[in-house]
């Protein structure tokens, strides 16, 4: 009950977190990579030693490309980022890295988009996380259809996309932190792992509304009268060993990809961690405690 | 009668097991297919300007596809992929594109030319009568209908000079018809031959001409021409084509990131499966065993389809791993509860798993919603992610609900003393 009685202090902290997200975002803004607007990127490797960037920098500049960032990636590599480069650029901007071939490079990755593509898979990536919230809520009115009393099913669903809300924006804001420090972007897999999370948190939170679901039509059967707060408050003491133990096995796996597992998967993993942390904490303080100001809105009507 | 269903679950994954581990070799009819982000290689997207198509259009994106094909196969490539595809129609105007994926290709230059090597020929009417110089229309007469070319060179008949390049030009059947039906309706009209977009010879029509046969001339050195016939004779584009993406990753990056997506996943299961047996002690130890079913049917079922494998592919395997004990431990925590009620353990079981259900198939459901989702965003990337997560979502449903159930109703007994509670209780208190 613990969480119940101390409700109004997670909202605030709820709150503190969502500001720090999105203060975030707003002042250190989301730097979207070339998956969303098109351009180019080019990952080499030394064979030798890296020479300096600001060198680097001045002989890729005889290819007339226009604005372009050069970062040092790992022990002897550089990311080139640019617009959208043709073929002969791609081919003339290596040349220019590897110093005309006397400090000569492996190519360890390039990737070109045209500006068309980008901008599809910026609005189809709004459209999925939209779809899924939507569907996810329409879901959960479907599955609590039958629990109506003292807040009807949708009222669940409503909370969920509230939460739900919560659960993207405080990792989007994180990442954003991440961003500022450590030049990642925003790609296809960062939306990927946003939309992972809506399934994860949205799990979560149903357990939680599953008991709550469970003891309310207990109470009706054995005609009890409970507090509805109590009911909840009951539910979540009842699932919060399982909340933690579950998010505890998620987090050990993506430890696994943060510690072992590729470089190119180790934001997505670490955005998904920040993301079952948050989640977990906000099904376990968030939802329920929710959900007790809407019965006070329905208890006011009837 | 437990114990048997018991042994035939272990004889079934026993043998999906052995089809997920012995199926690894070169040879094997069912290696894991890697993407290109593990085995390096080159994807290329092209956008298919097909505004200009008269008629069949899917027929003409077929014939693309397949001139590209064997433009590629040429190339040299182990095991390439040409497919085409749609963009989403959410955003805005539908585009028809070329995806092309070339395992083990780093050169994307010359990958790209080989490619653009492939002529565009289409045959356009002039819209004035004889008049070759203004505006022409397309005929829908293209590369989709050329089958074969040839060079010839002129005889100084029918006003060309003697040993004149000619470059002649044979039609598939239908190809024949409509060259036919074309020059038979329009004569006096100049007939422009375009290569590339460009007008490489604009003859007047003087009469019908059957046999399905056309011939350019006049332009090109005899050296060019051979290369024409050489590059048409791989088939010719029936729309133009236009680079819009390309992706390299080398090898040592690919080799690299598959090897620490393979460590991770040991790790990953080994630090789950730790926890899980120290936390849930004998229930535990069966979840853990069902996890091992889990990963090896889903890892025969990612050969069997085939899935191919990409970075994002394994993280989804690792991060459901960690999902999948989750049914687990809502029906050891439900479990649990009832024991501390002094239920007896197969009891107490009993009650756990019907308790947990409905939330387990709630979440599962609500996941696989967004993988299906996922799977529809759909780059290479992200479909790799959703199809292992939503192949994972089912099958944890199978191995954490039925299997582990099946397990554990074969070990527990009616009811337990002292040994029993110790091993079915959780956690580090005991009550």
């Amino acid at each position: 009950m613990f969480i119940i009685k101390h409700r109004s202090f997670f909202l605030w902290l709820t709150g503190a977190f969502l500001a720090v997200a999105i203060g975030a975002i707003a002042f250190l803004g989301l730097p979207l990579s070339i998956d969303f607007t098109g351009g180019s990127l080019v990952e080499v490797e030394y064979q030798a030693e890296r020479p300096d960037i600001l060198t680097l920098k001045e002989q890729v500049s005889v290819v007339p490309l226009g604005e372009i960032s050069l970062r040092e990636s790992g022990e002897r590599g550089v990311v080139l980022r640019s617009r959208t480069l043709s073929p002969e650029e791609h081919d003339a901007v290596i040349a220019a890295l590897s110093q005309g071939g006397t400090n000569p490079v492996t190519v360890l990755r390039s990737n070109s988009v045209g500006p068309s593509m980008g901008s599809e898979l910026a609005i189809k990536a709004l459209y999925a996380i939209g779809a899924v919230i939507l569907t996810i809520m329409l879901y959960i009115a479907w599955a609590f259809r039958k629990v109506s009393k003292p807040v009807p099913s949708w009222g669940y669903g409503i909370i969920v996309v509230l939460m739900l809300m919560i659960d993207i924006i405080v990792p989007t804001g994180f990442y954003a932190i991440l961003a500022h420090y450590t030049g990642a972007q925003v790609d296809v897999l960062f939306v990927v792992a946003l939309l992972a999370l809506l399934g994860y948190c949205v799990n979560d939170v149903i357990v939680i509304f599953d008991r709550i679901r469970e003891h309310l039509k207990l109470n009706e059967e054995k005609n009890i009268k409970e507090e509805f707060e109590v009911t909840i408050g009951k539910s979540i003491d009842e699932t919060m060993g399982r909340s933690i133990n579950t998010a505890l096995t998620v987090v050990l796996a993506l430890l696994a990809i943060i510690i072992w597992g590729p470089e190119v998967t180790r934001n997505f993993a670490l955005t998904i961690l920040v993301g079952v942390v948050i989640g977990t904490f906000s099904s376990i303080c968030r939802s329920a405690p929710l959900l007790i100001p809407l019965v006070k809105v329905f208890a006011k009507k009837t | 009668m437990r114990i048997a269903q018991a042994i035939i679950v272990l004889l079934i994954a026993g043998a999906i097991g052995w089809f997920a581990l012995t199926t690894n070799g070169p040879q094997s009819s069912f290696p894991v297919r890697l993407g290109l982000d593990l085995a390096g290689g080159t994807e290329l997207i092209y956008r298919a300007d097909t505004a200009g198509i008269i008629g069949d259009k899917q027929g003409a994106l077929d014939a693309l596809r397949e001139v590209i094909e064997r433009r590629v196969n040429v190339f040299g490539v182990a095991e390439p992929l040409v497919q085409l595809e749609r963009s989403s129609a959410v955003a805005g105007a539908q585009e028809d594109r070329l995806l092309v994926e070339l395992p083990g290709v780093t050169d994307v230059k010359a990958a790209v030319d080989a490619i653009g090597a492939t002529p565009l020929l289409e045959f356009r009417l002039a819209d004035g009568v004889a008049d070759s110089t203004g505006t022409f229309a397309a005929t829908g007469l293209t590369g989709q209908f050329l089958k074969s070319a040839e060079l010839q060179f002129g005889g100084g008949d029918a006003g060309r000079l003697a040993n004149e390049p000619i470059v002649v030009l044979h039609f598939t059947d239908e190809g024949a018809k409509m060259f036919e039906e074309i020059t038979r309706e329009n004569i006096g009209r100049s007939l422009g031959i375009f290569l590339d977009g460009e007008p490489i010879s604009t003859p007047v029509i003087r009469e019908a001409i059957p046999g399905g046969t056309a011939t350019i001339s006049g332009t090109f050195t005899p050296e060019e021409g051979r290369d024409l016939v050489e590059n048409l004779n791989f088939g010719a584009l029936p729309v133009p084509i236009e680079l819009v993406s390309s992706n390299t990753v080398g090898p040592t990056l690919g080799a690299g990131s598959y090897q620490a997506g393979l460590d991770a996943a040991a790790f990953g299961f080994l630090l789950v499966a730790l926890f899980m047996i120290i936390w849930y002690r004998l229930p535990g130890l069966v979840s853990v065993v069902a996890l091992v079913i889990y990963v090896l049917a889903t890892v025969a079922l990612i050969k069997f389809l085939p899935v191919t494998l990409t970075a994002s592919g394994i993280a989804a395997l690792i991060i459901s791993i960690g999902m999948a004990v989750d049914a687990n431990v809502l029906i050891f925590e439900r479990m649990k509860e009832e024991l501390r009620e002094g239920k007896g353990p197969r009891e107490a079981a009993t009650i756990g798993f019907g308790r947990a259900w409905p939330a387990i198939r709630d979440g599962h459901l609500t996941m696989l919603i967004s993988s299906i989702i996922l799977f529809w965003l759909g780059t290479s990337l992200v479909k790799g992610f959703a199809l292992v997560f939503g192949l994972g979502v089912i099958i944890s449903l199978i191995s954490a609900v039925f299997i582990s159930r099946i397990f554990l109703f074969a070990i527990l007994p009616e009811a337990g003393g002292k040994v029993w509670k110790f091993l079915t209780s959780s956690g580090f208190h005991l009550k």
